[in-house]
């Protein structure tokens, strides 16, 4: 077969043109890739977090730890984990007095005298890592995804910044980072549990109201503490397949 | 931005306090919404066989092309990666609503509205560029795409083919935005948006707005051209007008009267919520400037008989008031959805900045865009261009 010089222009071209699209879909492909920890198989987790409301003093600990780990911005309108305080008038779970001041990050300023028959508690907050999180159900790029090892995770190199997974997250978990203008959200310390680290928050936390679990293991305190509390998750309603367990938590709490 | 803090009643989540959507996503769903109105309003004559309203039937096609163009824009400023919109095309997650957006809107501007003026037109571009010389016979030839056969037959196939276009467009324009409908109507996290109404009601609304842009538009158009006003035309536009109104209105009502008596967890939110933050822009100027004041205006010329000065004058001011309404309700939609914090407990303020990338000057330049892409338009495609020629010269045609 003789080739002339046309051709071979034509034909080389076409195949240069598709090596360099494969690249970039490759590229792509791989950006969706968890952070390399080479002990450490996707399969073999599923991630969630437990939480005793009874435990928690409402010292803002988790939430410094947490901006400071992840690298959060300081602004009181940016929080990957923060901490609400409840104050519910006896009887009354309709119209709980709730506030967060800066997130708690501060810790929280005496507000509330005992004795008048209500009750006061502390609610840590974070991403509920659901397993059908509508926010990823409206991404329309796929940014945000739900891995196999059941966190819900952002590609921020890929993330368009058009915050309709900010208007589908039940909980008002998501904020579009002020630095990288894509969203961003608690991604369960993913680069320290795929290490056999915990998360920053449940590290510092001085009484043990947070602890990272993973369902997959046997033979990790997640299960007892499912087995021995009385357990709610957030917004049950909503069906998320929410995986933050909370013991003791109040039905005032939203 | 600090000082929104101060401005939060009650407790709203942290990430809540900043609003999302801003004044350029009120503009989305208010422009797509026109542009299906204008084309629904077109297809009457097509379609249906309304002759009367042949007279703004091109208009209303260049219309809908005009702000279709402008449509994606406001999407565009608002992300924080414009440049990665094109991701929407490459690599769209099948299951989020949003993501159809990009074909939705591809397929509306190429598949029908393009193709229609074109069908629509071609007599017109073969018959001026064989009029004319030079540059702008080059030009109307590039707009023919080398077509030059204007013989009965082909023109019989146009208008075939045309009326086929049309009966497809119509479910498109529904599915266009229908579509934006649905973007808010399935966000269960958001009980203000979350209902099934929300797709249908949007295609009401829609149409009156769509319809009562047309109508005004040719009533300026005439007057600008010192033609008189088809009364025909303008009766009947405003009766259509009328009709969609009832039923856009009806529906409204229905959402509103539901949430009510069912009074869920939401409800004393969001009640409390219209009765202060909302109040200026859903009772108002929604509601009594926006619906009842314009459809008052529209029954008094159905049941009175009135001079036809009046009744300009009435459609003209029903027009107006119609167009805000249906603004005031593309923004109790989309800034009212998120003055109010998912917990139930606490409502936020939204502060338009004016000479910012989300601000009030874009928002206007974007909505006032579209006019001038009409004028444009007008320019090179007169929709008057038959008429002019049945007038001077009614011979046979050539070809």
């Amino acid at each position: 077969m003789t080739v002339d010089r046309r051709q071979f222009v034509l034909t080389s071209g076409k195949y240069l043109i598709m090596t360099g699209a494969a690249t970039r879909a490759f590229e792509h492909v791989m950006a969706g890739t968890p952070e390399a920890a080479p002990e450490y198989s996707v399969f073999d987790h599923w991630w969630a977090m437990a939480i005793d409301v009874e435990l928690c003093i409402g010292c803002g600990g988790c939430v410094r730890a947490c901006k400071q780990e992840n690298g959060v911005s300081l602004e009181p309108f940016f929080f990957r984990t923060w901490v609400e305080r409840y104050h519910v008038p006896e009887g009354d779970i309709e119209h709980p007095m709730v506030d967060s001041p800066n997130g708690g990050f501060d810790g929280f300023p005496e507000r509330y005298r005992a004795g008048d028959g209500s009750k006061d508690f502390f609610v840590p907050k974070l991403c509920n890592h659901c397993a059908h999180s509508p926010c990823v159900q409206v991404c329309p790029v796929g940014a945000t995804f739900e891995s196999p090892d059941g966190v819900v995770l952002v590609d921020k190199d890929y993330c368009l910044g058009c915050r309709y997974c900010v208007q589908a997250c039940p909980y008002g978990c998501r904020y579009i980072d002020p630095k990288t203008h894509s969203v961003d959200k608690c991604s369960l310390c993913y680069h320290r549990i795929t290490k056999g680290l915990t998360t920053a928050c449940c590290e510092v936390c001085p009484t043990g109201a947070r602890t990272l679990g993973d369902l997959k293991d046997p033979s990790d305190p997640i299960h007892e503490f499912l087995r021995t509390n009385m357990v709610q998750v957030l917004k049950p309603q909503m069906a998320t397949g929410a995986k933050v367990y909370y013991a003791a938590l109040d039905g005032s709490v939203r | 931005m600090d000082s929104l803090l101060a401005m939060v009643e009650g407790f709203m989540y942290p990430n809540e306090i900043e609003l999302q959507w801003s004044v350029l996503i009120v503009l989305y769903p208010y422009i797509t919404g026109l542009v299906a109105g204008a084309f629904i309003l077109a297809s009457l004559e097509r379609v249906f066989n309304v002759e009367a309203v042949k007279p703004t039937y091109r208009l209303s096609l260049l219309t809908a092309f005009a702000f279709l163009i402008v449509a994606p824009l406001p999407l565009q400023l608002h992300l924080g990666h414009p440049e990665r919109s094109f991701q929407m095309y490459l690599t769209p997650k099948t299951d989020s609503a949003m993501a159809m957006f990009g074909f939705v809107y591809l397929w509306y501007l190429m598949g029908v509205l393009l193709l229609e003026i074109w069908l629509d037109y071609r007599r017109d571009i073969v018959l001026k560029a064989r009029s004319s010389t030079g540059f702008v016979r080059d030009f109307y030839r590039v707009l023919a795409l080398g077509s030059d056969n204007i013989s009965a037959r082909s023109l019989e196939i146009d208008e075939r083919l045309g009326r086929f276009v049309t009966i497809i467009g119509i479910p498109s324009a529904f599915l266009l935005h229908g579509y934006v409908g649905f973007i808010f109507g399935s966000i269960k996290a958001n009980p203000w948006w979350s209902t099934p109404l929300m797709p249908v009601v949007f295609i009401f609304s829609a149409m009156v707005s769509g319809i009562a842009l047309v109508m005004l538009l040719y009533m300026v158009v005439s007057w600008l051209r010192n033609k008189e006003i088809d009364m025909a035309c303008l009766d009947t536009i405003a009766r259509y007008l009328l009709y969609a109104f009832i039923i856009d209105f009806s529906l409204e009502m229905l959402d509103l009267i539901h949430r009510m008596y069912e009074a869920d967890e939401s409800f004393k939110s969001l009640d409390f919520m219209v009765k202060t933050r909302l109040f200026t822009s859903q009772i108002l100027m929604q509601i009594i400037f926006g619906t009842l004041l314009p459809l008052g205006l529209l029954v008094l010329t159905q049941i009175t008989r009135l001079t036809v000065a009046a009744r300009k004058n009435l459609y003209a001011i029903a027009g107006v008031l119609t167009l805000i309404g249906i603004f005031a309700m593309r923004w109790n939609v989309v800034i009212g959805g998120q003055l109010f914090s998912k917990s139930f407990l606490g409502y936020t303020v939204y502060k338009m900045d004016f000479a910012t990338r989300e601000g009030l000057l874009p928002a206007i330049i974007l909505m006032v865009a579209p006019f001038f892409i009409l004028w444009g338009l007008i320019l090179i495609l007169p929709p008057w261009w038959g008429e002019e020629e049945e007038e001077e010269a009614p011979t046979s045609l050539p070809g």
